[in-house]
């Protein structure tokens, strides 16, 4: 039997979480015996080249791009798992969401007091660019999200028994040490 | 300034446990409580400024910046809506021109909602300056903008005086008591003021605590706990002082019989307190009163001072040697949460009103940390009489788990709304005929935190052992859009309501309303329903007191009894429907930075 397929995103995320399933530390030689990569910042692998079987999601959704990939990967899993705070309430990105999205930008572009050398006051509007939503989503307003994995980021330990449990199709293992957080 | 805060803080004995009284006086004072005035609090209470802002910032009539010389506090409860107060709002912005929520630049009038008022019965209705106006109709907004224009006195804008003691000089208010049954077969019947006092001394402290367990007596507030077991848990606690408080706050949504034995039979109450004073023992009593019956208070006051004059409040009571007992009434400042007898302590020491743990329960440790006894206005209006007739003529009225009566508000589409004292075990048919409510969709028991029911259920009776209620009923006629009009106000209502102390009676609430407005919008799933029910029985283990822990209520019960509208919402077999619009959503910041949005 091939092995079960994964593939891995950070939308409006830090890349904490894809940290924390690094801090898997020596258990990443048994999980690629268990399972093959495809479309992830792990391999690098950038778009999908066949259905997977679990798609992890960090981050919410921030921007048109955010929503697309988002989508594809609703297309491309069987089952999707949105991983950390972001991707299930948005997060720290979603702090901006009692703010008019016009102030936003003029904060980061004009008005900050980091921005300097933006002289001729330029908005980024070029058409390559994603576009900027009127606030930060959680992944499950966009898309059907099938687990939800809590943690800023979610312990290795989470991600990893939650990983184990997808794959073997036991029970997941919940002890309080990985679920709390303080 | 400083000096007019300061007196006012000297009225209280610069007592940092009255902080509530102290903050009440200087938003009466400046409309407001300026950040010069929290300053000098908390300089003279010794106590820091985030302190008195945790306490002000908790309740609805307190405010930092001024609310306008007329402020007026519109209901927006469910009945209000459905008696046309979207249109009474209208007209109020219309004819002042700001909307609601603001003051005129002037300063003159602001506008601003307020959860129930306790006048279901004669909604749309408002409160000018605490002084309630009922009935309001289109013409009488105009006539109430036109004296704020005038500066007319508030007091003088009332017009014609409501029924019974509403008249009464000491109140003059249009408030109707509309009581509904004056012949009522407990509180209703007439007795002489101090007879049931005269009886309760003549027996020992302990016989009367019997009398009460033995009438099977339990509190008229909702929970329905044995009376009498209060009081003798009180007194086998075996505090320093015991303190009885007489909970007046009613503030769920369709409640009102408390305003109407306040206004009506303010005697027989207090006559109850120092009845249940004297039996465990206590040297202070409080009324603790709604701000929204702020208007009641020096008629209140006026009843007490004469009970005083006449020996039956004081020192000596009745010239029994060591029997001294007082009464204060302390306002509140509006917070539903403060119904709670834990919550209403915290209030009435100056802070948040925020529910205790329990235990230990207030007959153990409440207010200051002593036994305290917290009973509802009904319950101790109730003792009177129980101390005059007997126990057994008591438990021979009502079914065998609910002796006595029960004083009904009945609100919402019938024919007669007001108060109502029947007999437990009356059902819902028989009270409904009663009320001249014909054509009925639904009724709401107890109010949001109680159950909505349907005719299939209406064959229930109105008892501890069938349908509990604390009184509230609004009958909700068949032409209502039962989940829009009322499902939906009362979840908001929770969540403005909420103390914030629980996580999901803070979070759920909102995640619920969000998921209900999706089947709203019809966005909605088969699957949002078992949501909706699964995540809200929740509620019930998850939070402290009974605010959180039927937060979900509205939602539960109409899910239990009116199913099939919910799933008329549902639009679609998918398993999942986002509402995410990506052009809507995209739409101000590509416009913000000149860009044609390109969606696909």
């Amino acid at each position: 039997m091939s092995k079960p397929v994964v593939a891995t995103t950070s939308l409006a995320g830090c890349f904490g979480c894809h940290m924390s399933l690094l801090d898997i530390d020596e258990r990443i030689l048994e999980l690629i015996e268990l399972v093959e990569f495809n479309k992830s910042p792990i391999d690098d692998i950038k778009t999908f080249t066949k259905q997977c079987d679990i798609g992890l999601i960090e981050g919410g959704c921030c921007n048109s791009e955010n929503v697309h990939v988002l989508k594809d990967f609703r297309k491309n899993c069987k089952i999707l798992v949105s991983v950390g705070e972001c991707a299930i309430m948005g997060g720290l990105p979603a702090l901006r969401n009692g703010i008019p999205i016009e102030e936003c930008i003029r904060e980061a572009y004009l008005d900050g007091p980091t921005v300097s050398l933006n002289e001729e006051q330029i908005l980024p509007n070029d058409d390559e660019l994603p576009m900027l939503l009127d606030k930060v989503y959680p992944c499950h307003e966009i898309v059907k999200i099938d687990y939800y994995l809590p943690g800023c980021p979610p312990r290795a330990d989470l991600i990893w028994n939650a990983l184990i449990a997808l794959v073997t199709g036991d029970e997941m293992k919940l002890p309080y040490e990985v679920v709390k957080f303080d | 300034m400083k000096d007019k805060v300061q007196n006012i803080i000297g009225e209280y004995q610069n007592d940092k446990n009255r902080l509530m009284d102290i903050l009440i006086d200087i938003q009466a004072e400046f409309k407001c409580i300026p950040a010069e005035a929290i300053e000098t609090i908390a300089g003279q209470l010794i106590m820091s400024k985030a302190d008195v802002r945790q306490t002000l910032s908790f309740y609805h009539f307190f405010t930092t910046e001024p609310t306008g010389k007329y402020t007026v506090y519109l209901n927006d409860s469910v009945v209000a809506e459905m008696m046309g107060r979207n249109e009474i709002a209208k007209a109020f912005e219309n004819e002042i021109g700001v909307k609601f929520g603001s003051v005129t630049d002037d300063g003159l009038v602001g506008l601003f909602n307020t959860a129930d008022i306790g006048m279901n019965d004669q909604e749309p209705a408002a409160l000018i300056n605490g002084v309630p106006f009922t009935n309001l109709t289109i013409s009488k907004v105009k006539e109430l903008v036109a004296g704020f224009k005038a500066g007319r006195e508030v007091k003088d804008m009332v017009g014609k005086c409501g029924d019974g003691m509403n008249a009464d000089e000491r109140i003059m208010s249009m408030v109707n008591s509309n009581c509904q049954r004056k012949h009522g077969s407990i509180l209703c019947l007439e007795y002489e003021v101090g007879s049931a006092l005269k009886r309760a001394v003549n027996i020992t402290r302990e016989a009367v605590i019997e009398t009460m367990r033995s009438s099977n007596l339990r509190g008229r507030g909702g929970a329905g706990f044995p009376a009498g077991l209060k009081w003798e848990f009180c007194r086998k606690s075996g505090g320093d002082i015991n303190y009885l408080v007489c909970n007046a706050d009613e503030g769920e949504p369709g409640t009102f019989k408390d305003r109407v034995l306040l206004t009506e039979m303010p005697e027989q109450m207090f006559e109850g307190m120092v009845i249940a004073g004297y039996a465990i023992d206590a040297d202070e009593g409080v009324l603790y009163l709604r701000a929204e019956y702020y208007y009641l208070k020096a008629y209140l006051e006026d009843v007490l001072q004469k009970m005083r004059n006449d020996n039956l409040l004081g020192d000596k009571i009745l010239d029994v040697e060591g029997f001294n007992f007082d009464i204060r009434i302390q306002m509140g400042a509006g917070a539903y949460v403060c119904g709670e007898e834990s919550a209403l302590i915290e209030s009435m020491e100056g802070k948040r009103g925020e529910p205790r743990n329990r235990p230990p329960f207030p007959v153990q440790s409440g207010y200051h940390n002593e036994p305290t006894v917290v009973n509802n206005v009904e319950t101790l209006s109730t003792v009177v009489k129980i101390i005059l007739h007997s126990a057994d003529w008591f438990k021979a009225i009502g079914t065998r788990e609910s002796a006595g009566t029960k004083v009904l508000s009945i609100s919402g589409d019938c024919k007669n709304p007001g108060v109502y004292e029947v007999e437990y075990g009356i059902s819902v048919n028989e009270m409904l005929e009663m009320v001249g409510a014909t054509s009925v969709q639904a009724v709401q028991v107890a109010g949001p935190s109680g159950a909505c029911i349907g005719p299939d259920k209406f064959n229930q009776t109105i008892a501890f052992e069938d349908l509990a209620t604390g009184g509230a009923m609004i009958v909700i006629g068949k032409d209502r859009d039962l989940l829009k009009e009322v499902v939906l106000n009362y979840i908001s209502f929770f969540i403005d309501e909420s103390c914030g102390s629980c996580a999901p009676c803070r979070s759920l609430t909102l995640i619920l309303k969000n998921k209900f407005l999706k089947l709203l919008n019809g966005y909605g799933t088969m699957k949002d329903i078992d949501e909706l029910y699964s995540w809200g029985k929740y509620m019930k283990q998850a939070n402290r007191c009974g605010l959180g822990q039927t937060a979900a209520n509205p939602i539960l019960t109409t899910i239990e009894n009116f199913r099939p509208l919910y799933e008329a919402l549902v639009k679609t077999d998918d398993e999942f429907v986002s509402e995410f619009n990506m052009d809507k959503a995209v739409e101000a910041s590509c416009k913000y930075v000149d860009r044609i949005p390109n969606v696909h």
